[in-house]
């Protein structure tokens, strides 16, 4: 294979929104400081040189006004808008524009709308932030049918699968970890997509099947990492689209393993995590040799200190103390 | 504004489309109460004057948003009596497959972007339709409907304001109808009018006698050609009037019978603009009999196919959730 350059996640991402705002006048990238800063993360960073003012669209601090935007837009087939959220945190602001508008309006059209947006918006702790910038609340998107969901992990799959969720006609929030904007990763230059509901198996194993999302999915790996040395083998499987989810590479996983842990950033109770384990219990129950086990954070805000941060998000030791608890 | 400046053939349809608005929805209100229609039912019985008087303005390809009581703004706009009848009994012919019902009405095909049960919800939608139309440089519009109640609610000044912000031509028309629910407009806010809301956003604001259906023309007309040109949001408040109850079954302790009779006397739209017509000669009595005949025969052969429609198969539940088929699992069944 052809070296591939690395660059990083949020470079990918750029690079995604740039070819679909080339091939397809319709794509517009609206959201607080989107403009001629770039984004506060840096990923719209370009834009608003190349395509202008009216396709990347500052927008005043009126989320539900803006989401809420895009929504009529889409809805009108006129325009495909991405929206940037700065931090899911905010989400609160326009959840219903999210989960009552854009999620449902297509269902009770009969069938008649098509919602063609992108709410891109972040995730994650780590930063001391603290409680209301650092969540990661995925599960409040998977619970409402009609949306897409897409959390990635690499900046490979980062740029496939934005290009993906810009070429839907369904409301997908894709969600990126604050922490993986500056990581690093091999990405080719031309455009590639990557299917909505198609797991990766980011390293195969054949004892143990962990679970993982996003900035997880690197600590996951770390440990499957040093657990190889031991002679254990673990199998990361990266679900990347939450919904639509790609059960039969879970379940296969699941089954080839026979045991599983799930490792996720969301809270722990009805989160994305208790889900995962909730498929494992009901469709391959007589597979599994061990219970499941399930590593989020506690179910408290995200604390500031970074002594308590620390603590708070999982940690590669309480995945490793996990992979050793279910063998 | 003087009948003589406006063609008879668009007074005939003004005409039209109120006693079809106003047939239509005393003929629901039976149907809720004999049990045949489900659900919340609101009625826009006494505020026809404000959707006519707005969409007698507005082109097929233009766009709306409305509200929970839709039912006028979706006839006026064109759309199928027919499907949405049926769409009120939860059929499988209805609009919205049955999926939606009397708070979800919509057509897209007439530019309808949907009645919403959301207060307020619907408003950043006319802002959305209006950038699109301005990013594809079209001369077309968008027009959201909303309530007295609606213009405390956040989509209104965020949409607004966007709207202004960004010159869209969209038009904000609030059907001050003086009641959120029980709730009445002096309790509201405390300004006397909400078009006076308007100077907050920089943009043109007027308000109008919303029972007087070529006040509203005028005032439409302007505010849409504006927008037409490229000049920009204007918020209109048409003062209006409920018939009916917030919503059928509601036991209005909130208002006197004396100041409901009042209105309905005085100031019952349709029968103002009768008046009007027949005064300056643009109509007879024949003719105008004819169309209330016509519009009841329409609305008896609506119902009559919605009560004849089948009921949506089971099957339809799972389906119309996503428009693009993707791999994995996406409406899930445990
Ligand atoms: C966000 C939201 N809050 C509350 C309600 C309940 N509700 C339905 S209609 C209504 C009153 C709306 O009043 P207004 O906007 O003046 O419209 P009108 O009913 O008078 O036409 C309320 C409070 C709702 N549907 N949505």
């Amino acid at each position: 294979m052809a070296v591939v350059r690395e660059i990083t996640f949020a470079q990918a991402l750029n690079e995604a929104l740039d070819y679909e705002m080339g091939k397809d006048e319709k794509v517009v990238v609206m959201g607080e400081d989107v403009g001629l800063y770039g984004g506060i993360y840096g990923v719209t960073a370009g834009l608003y040189e190349k395509y202008g003012p009216e396709r990347v669209r500052d927008t005043p601090i009126a989320e539900s006004g803006f989401v809420g935007t895009a929504v009529g837009a889409a809805a009108t087939g006129l325009l495909r808008p991405v929206v940037e959220l700065m931090f899911i945190d905010f989400l609160g602001v326009t959840y219903d524009q999210i989960y009552n508008q854009a999620a449902k309006m297509r269902y009770m059209f009969g069938g008649k709308a098509r919602i063609p947006m992108v709410l891109r918006t972040t995730c994650g702790a780590g930063f001391s932030a603290a409680a209301q910038h650092s969540q990661s609340l995925h599960a409040l998107f998977i619970h409402v049918p009609g949306l897409k969901v897409v959390m990635p992990s690499t900046p490979y799959d980062a740029k496939g699968l934005l290009i993906s969720a810009i070429e839907d006609d369904d409301p997908v929030i894709f969600i990126e970890h604050k922490g993986l904007y500056a990581v690093k990763g091999p990405v080719p230059e031309e455009p590639y997509s990557i299917p909505l509901g198609e797991a990766d198996v980011k390293r195969e194993g054949k004892d143990v099947t962990i679970v993982a999302t996003a900035a997880m999915v690197h600590k996951s790996l770390e440990v499957a990492e040093k657990l190889a040395e031991e002679g254990v083998s673990v199998e990361v499987v990266d679900p990347r689209s939450l919904v639509p989810l790609d059960t039969d590479t879970i379940l296969n996983s699941i089954k080839k393993t026979g045991r599983l842990v799930v490792v996720d950033e969301g809270y722990p109770r009805a989160g994305f995590a208790t889900d995962i384990a909730a498929l494992a219990a009901s469709r391959a129950f007589e597979h599994l040799k061990a219970p499941v086990k399930i590593i989020t954070p506690p179910a408290t805000p995200v604390p500031f200190s970074p002594a308590l941060e620390n603590e708070w998000i999982p940690s590669a030791e309480r995945i490793e103390n996990a992979v050793r608890e279910v063998l | 504004m003087p009948v003589e400046e406006i063609p008879r053939e668009t007074l005939l349809w003004m005409y039209e489309t109120m006693v079809r608005i106003r047939v239509h929805e005393e003929r629901v209100a039976e149907l809720f109460a004999q049990g045949k229609v489900p659900g919340f039912v609101h009625l826009y019985v006494g505020e026809e004057a404000v959707a006519v008087g707005v969409m007698a303005n507005l082109r097929r390809e233009d766009f709306i948003t409305s509200t929970h009581r839709g039912h006028g703004h979706y006839i006026a706009k064109g759309g199928d009596v027919k499907a949405s009848m049926a769409e009120l009994f939860g059929k499988k012919t209805g609009s919205g497959k049955g999926k939606g019902g009397s708070m979800h009405i919509a057509d897209l095909d007439v530019g309808e972007l949907g009645a919403n049960g959301m207060v307020g919800g619907g408003i950043p939608h006319a802002v959305g339709a209006g950038l699109g139309i301005k990013l594809n440089g079209l001369d077309n519009v968008a027009v959201a409907f909303f309530g007295d109640g609606a213009s405390n609610q956040q989509n209104f000044h965020e949409g607004i304001n966007l709207a202004a912000i960004w010159k869209l031509p969209v038009v904000f028309v609030c059907e001050n109808n003086q009641y959120q629910i029980s709730l009445s407009y002096d309790k509201q806010q405390t300004i006397k009018s909400v078009a006076e809301r308007a100077k907050a956003y920089g943009i043109p604001g007027v308000s109008v006698d919303g029972q007087d259906v070529l006040a509203v023309y005028e005032v439409a007309k302007e505010a849409i050609e504006r927008a037409r040109r490229g000049e920009g949001p204007t918020l209109i408040e048409a003062k209006t009037y409920r018939f009916r109850g917030h919503f059928e079954g509601d036991p209005q302790v909130y208002r006197s019978k004396e100041e409901v009779e009042w209105w309905k006397k005085n100031k019952d739209p349709i029968k103002l603009f009768e008046e009007k017509l027949l005064a300056k000669g643009i109509a007879t009595r024949e003719e105008l009999d004819a169309i209330w005949e016509k519009a009841r025969k329409e609305i008896e052969e609506a119902v009559k196919f919605a009560e004849e429609s089948p009921w949506p198969s089971k099957e339809e539940l799972l389906e119309d959730v996503f428009s693009t088929p993707t791999k994995g699992v996406l409406v899930w069944q445990w």
